[in-house]
């Protein structure tokens, strides 16, 4: 009776959409674009015509197991060779092949056109983050991870979008076809979104372009797909979709945001803030490297914490946060981070760990050095 | 001993080696006839074909640029869109600032997608064809003239045209003639 | 000249055996030797490069970092590909090359005994500088073992330089050996053995050797005009002076895809000795078997732009790139047919070689499914560098590659060492590994389709089951391999004696050979009778 309910269960089990058991996912997603259906269709049918092949091949394999061992008494025949047959199977499989080939060349046709695109969105991988730039509507932001450190060290416990968020999310309307122009500005990257079937490389200084266009509201998640260094896992991509109407009140949010950033690079900002905010540019930007605790990793990464430039020479620390250290892992994060943010994390590093410079810089020190 | 076998493979093993140093020039070649990897060809010198089977259509060319860390200056287009009709020449310019505080000579890459207009998308005058020397927060307006060939396949309908900065400063000649460059005081 | 072919009379009359002491292994010049150095190397190699597997799969078996930090985990992952690629599976094949060819065709040894011994001898020092890196300033190389560029050009650690002396040492060994195979087997077969009088092991390596004779000169190249980027300011890979990293991927890939086959081309011999043994009838249909293995040669030419497939290449190029890798299916289809056909009404026993041959061709087949799944372009595009890659080139390595090694191993060991292996031990080693390399690499296929990415340290949530189940699979079918470590020893020290014939129904000079194999044989070539 007990065997009988084990047995129960399990198939009961097997019965239960899998849905339910995301943590033993087996499949592709079919995403949410006509793109990524097809794209799914496609794969099942490879995929059912090799399990048919192997269920014949395998079948005939392991019926000469059972029926033609020695054991049992079988004698071996004595053929080796039959052209017939070899024709045959040559001639078969080449003929499934191209049952195979004609759908994959229709898909692909139809993934590679990107004419008539509504958004034009510029895509740029940076080590190890991504940079999106909306053309013609001039919003341009960067989109780094947030999952926290204490996450990854296993000291906090893992929220369920672990390693695939983002402060900074890709926000694009549905039912608009959207074309991604692709590059990099280090090393290849690589941009994903499995639920969009889109992957492309990001090579510097060169473009790539693919296009999307999505038919249901939501967020979907995605990773770098390309080795690109040390980070490389912890780049991800999130694309949130939404009504044309959201869309349009997030790009006036967006501009709006933007005038801000700029005119709080005109306020007085006191050292308290500067070191608050300063402390979460460099969790999110920096910590990766130089540490959370400004220990770094010697000789790659230096050591910040009793570091001479850090407590000395202004315009050189400034010089190598705006302009990066070329030949080295040191980004340009004149680039990346806003006036407001670049004047935090130098004023933070100045003031935390050992280091007490008491010095404050300001986001209008930082604007007059950029702009000399 | 039969040393012709051993004789022969060495010199296939050259050759292969040869060969691979070859696919260099080859891959270049390659791209340049074809137009692939969005890779453009040089100064444009030719003649567009003319006449009144050729239909003049309107394509929507788009300036952006790559950010490079090699040399992380300010680079805009000053025209991010522009509607052009086929066979008209278009100007256009980018700017670029230097943001360090020394001298420093750079050298625009050019990228186009897709990649298939990168061969009809013709380059008359260019500052990609130059290095571009600027002093220390020296800020200039770099020209470009181009025109896009009447002969581009009717299923494009947008071309987007990228450029990336590098740093060559040490690895350069002398620098080449300023007159090409216009430049506004900052 | 002429002392160094067939004959030598001296030798006919006083018989010595090997010299003594360990300079006999430092200067010999016997293919016997030499493919014993190889395969001791090989077993080597594989045990540490599994080392690193370990650390990987102990890093993965849960989420978050525990053990490691990302960079010192792209530094496992690229050594592991290495150290598996050229230092395990290659040295593997050569081995039995060595050990084999000569015997098969009845020559005295290879052609060229003495670039034989600098072949093997370089590798020690090849891989002691590429392991040494582990040590240098910035850490071994970690931008996994395909080295795209500018990731290993521009942004790579001070030890990249290193590296790519490496890659060219172990270049130089196997451009030596192939060339040493193609010459023996032009020059020195017995009279009256044609070429499709050739067993099928000796057929499988003549057209590995041309393979590699073609494209590791390939890969010299590459890593040269890395070097020559990297210290000589010269911009092949950088598109800052007019070059391309995508131009690194074609001719890395020129070399690469003709690489993996190399790597496998071998495994089809071996098994084409083994099967038709254990079936007690010949190997079917020979002569398409020679020619499937040409087919598949030339075709590895032309499909090496399926690794790129997201590079951004034009839509001629993609299709052109998946109907030659979805052509390749065809000859390795008729493979596969043609061992199924061997073994189909034949008088069947399941000894360790053809346990380990018969999983060869099942797993491998999968392995080729998945591979056919790759070819299709547009779906590769979810497939690509994610863990269903993975799992497609571990089925198509280890149950491939590796057992088609340790299949020959079982197979001849008796014949070189006059000892047989204990089959209990044998059998165990089998089964182990079987359940732990499926526990290991099946799981694979679907965290990739889920969507996983290749070379992380660290990985989403619901990737996590698989992961654990993978792990434990890595470390069951790791120390599986300890069993077979011990069985050759204890085969080598105190294994019952062999027959002379241990199987059956083996056929090929080999066989005709007294067991154990004198250190020099077939100093007078056989005679070879035609049916």
């Amino acid at each position: 009776m007990q065997r009988f309910l084990h047995q129960f269960c399990i198939t009961l089990a097997f019965l239960i959409p899998s849905s339910v058991y995301a943590a033993w996912e087996l499949n592709m997603p079919r995403g949410v674009t006509d793109t990524s259906n097809t794209v799914y269709d496609l794969h099942m049918l490879i995929l059912w015509i090799c399990v048919a092949i192997g269920v014949v091949v395998f079948g005939v394999m392991f019926w000469s197991i059972i029926y033609h061992r020695k054991s049992q008494g079988a004698k071996a025949a004595q053929f080796h060779e039959s052209t017939t047959v070899e024709v045959i199977w040559t001639v078969i499989p080449f003929l499934i092949l191209i049952g195979m080939a004609v759908p994959s060349t229709s898909v692909l046709i139809d993934m590679y056109d990107s004419s008539e695109s509504d958004i034009d969105i510029q895509v740029t991988g940076y080590q190890w983050k991504w940079q999106y730039k909306y053309l013609n509507e001039d919003i341009d932001f960067f989109s780094t991870m947030t999952t926290p450190k204490v996450e990854i060290a296993n000291e906090q416990e893992k929220n369920p979008n672990y390693l695939l968020e983002v402060d900074n999310e890709l926000v694009v309307p549905i039912n608009k076809k959207v074309r991604f122009l692709f590059t990099a500005n280090d090393v290849i990257h690589a941009w994903w979104v499995p639920e969009l079937a889109v992957k492309k490389d990001a090579i510097p200084g060169f473009i790539n372009e693919s296009w999307t266009r999505i038919n249901e509201v939501g967020t979907y998640r995605g990773q770098c797909a390309e080795l690109c260094g040390k980070d490389h896992g912890f780049m991800p991509i999130v694309v949130k979709a939404v009504t044309q109407a959201d869309y349009d009140i997030w790009i006036s949010e967006q501009k709006a945001t933007a005038q801000a950033v700029a005119a709080a690079a005109n306020q007085e900002w006191s050292i308290e803030d500067l070191v608050a905010k300063g402390e979460t540019v460099y969790q999110k930007n920096c910590a990766g490297c130089h540490m959370v605790d400004g220990s770094g990793l010697p000789p790659a990464f230096p050591a910040l914490n009793g570091n001479d430039v850090v407590l000395g020479d202004i315009e050189k620390h400034m010089d190598i946060m705006v302009n990066g250290v070329p030949g080295s892992a040191m980004a340009a994060y004149g680039k990346q981070l806003s006036a407001v943010e670049l004047a935090a994390v130098i004023t933070y590093k100045r003031n935390t760990w050992d280091n007490k410079t008491g010095e404050v810089i300001s986001p209008a020190d930082v604007k007059a050095y950029m702009s000399k | 001993m039969n040393l012709s076998t051993p004789r022969g493979l060495v010199v296939l093993v050259v050759l292969m080696f040869g060969f691979g140093f070859a696919l260099v020039p080859l891959y270049d070649v390659f791209c340049e006839i074809t137009g692939l990897n969005g890779k453009t060809a040089g100064q444009y010198e030719g003649e567009l074909a003319s006449g009144e089977n050729i239909q003049s259509r309107q394509v929507t060319m788009q300036f952006i640029v790559n950010k490079n860390d090699n040399l992380p200056w300010e680079f805009k287009p000053n025209d991010v869109q522009m509607k052009v009709a086929t066979g008209e020449r278009k100007d256009t310019t980018y700017r670029v600032r230097n943001t360090y505080n020394t001298a420093a000579v750079a050298q625009a890459v050019p990228s186009v997608s897709p990649s298939a207009a990168a061969e009809y998308l013709h380059k008359i005058e260019c500052f990609c064809f130059e290095q571009q020397p600027l002093e220390a927060g020296q800020a200039v307006d770099m020209p470009l003239t181009f025109v896009v060939d009447p002969e581009l396949p009717e299923g494009i309908d947008k071309i987007t045209l990228s450029y990336t900065l590098f740093d060559i400063t040490n690895s350069t000649a002398p620098a080449s003639d300023p007159h090409k460059v216009k430049k506004v005081d900052n | 000249m002429s002392e160094q072919t067939l004959t030598l009379d001296d030798h006919d009359h006083h018989e010595h055996g090997p010299a003594k002491g360990f300079l006999r292994w430092v200067f010999t010049t016997n293919h016997k030797d030499i493919g014993t150095m190889y395969l001791i190397f090989s077993l080597v190699m594989f045990l540490i490069g599994g080392m690193m597997a370990f650390v990987i799969r102990a890093e993965l078996f849960q989420p978050g970092m525990q053990l490691v930090d990302p960079g010192f985990f792209n530094q496992m992952t690229t050594m592991h590909g290495l150290i598996m690629v050229f230092g395990a599976v290659m040295p593997g094949f050569v081995g039995l090359a060595n050990w084999q060819i000569p015997l098969m065709v009845g020559a005295p040894d290879m052609a060229l005994p003495r670039m034989n011994n600098w072949s093997f001898w370089i590798l020690p020092f090849a891989f002691t500088m590429l392991l040494s890196t582990l040590f240098m300033e910035g850490g071994a190389p970690g931008f996994g073992w395909t080295f795209y560029a500018p990731l290993s050009t521009t942004y790579a650690p001070p030890s990249v330089t290193f590296f790519i002396f490496a890659i060219h040492m172990m270049g130089i060994s196997s451009i030596m050996g192939a060339m040493n195979i193609i010459v023996t087997l032009f020059n020195m077969r017995a009279p009256g053995m044609g070429l499709m009088q050739m067993p099928m092991f000796a057929w499988s390596w003549l057209i590995t050797a041309f393979l590699l004779v073609a494209v590791m000169p390939v890969l010299a190249a590459v890593v040269t005009m890395m070097l020559m980027d990297i210290h000589f300011a010269t911009s092949f890979f950088s598109a800052a002076g007019g070059g391309d990293p995508v131009l690194f991927q074609h001719i890395f890939w020129f070399f690469g895809h003709p690489e993996v086959y190399i790597m496998i081309l071998p495994a089809f011999g071996v098994v084409s000795e083994i099967i038709p043994t254990f079936s007690r009838k010949k190997l079917f249909g020979y002569h398409s078997m020679v020619y499937a293995l040409i087919a598949i040669a030339l075709l590895s030419f032309v499909v090496w732009a399926h690794h790129m497939f997201t590079v951004g290449m034009p839509i001629g190029g993609q299709l052109f790139f998946m109907y030659a890798t979805m052509l390749i299916a065809v000859p390795t289809g008729v493979k596969v047919f043609n061992w199924v056909a061997t073994m189909f009404k034949g008088s069947l026993t399941f000894e360790t070689p053809m346990l380990f041959a018969v999983a060869f061709v099942v797993l491998f087949t999968v392995g080729g499914f998945s591979g056919i799944m790759l070819a299709i372009a547009p779906v590769d595009f979810q497939y690509q560098d994610t863990y269903f890659v993975v799992a497609h080139f571990h089925y198509v390595l280890v149950p491939g590659a590796v057992f088609g090694i340790v299949a020959g191993v079982y197979y001849w060991l008796p014949k070189w060492t006059g000892k047989m292996y204990d089959e209990s031990l044998g059998k165990m080693h089998f089964w182990l590994s079987f359940v732990g390399l499926n526990l290991t690499f099946f799981p694979m296929h679907f965290v990739g389709l889920a969507g996983m990415p290749r070379r992380i340290p660290d990985y989403a949530l619901q990737f996590a089951d698989f992961n654990m189940m993978a792990s434990m699979g890595a470390f069951l079918f790791g120390t599986s391999q300890l069993v077979f470590v011990y069985l050759v020893i204890k085969t080598v020290r105190s294994g019952k004696e062999a027959a002379q014939v241990p199987w059956e129904s083996a056929g090929g000079l080999e066989w005709t050979l007294p067991t154990p194999l004198p250190y020099h044989t077939f100093t007078t070539p056989p005679v070879i009778e035609h049916k």
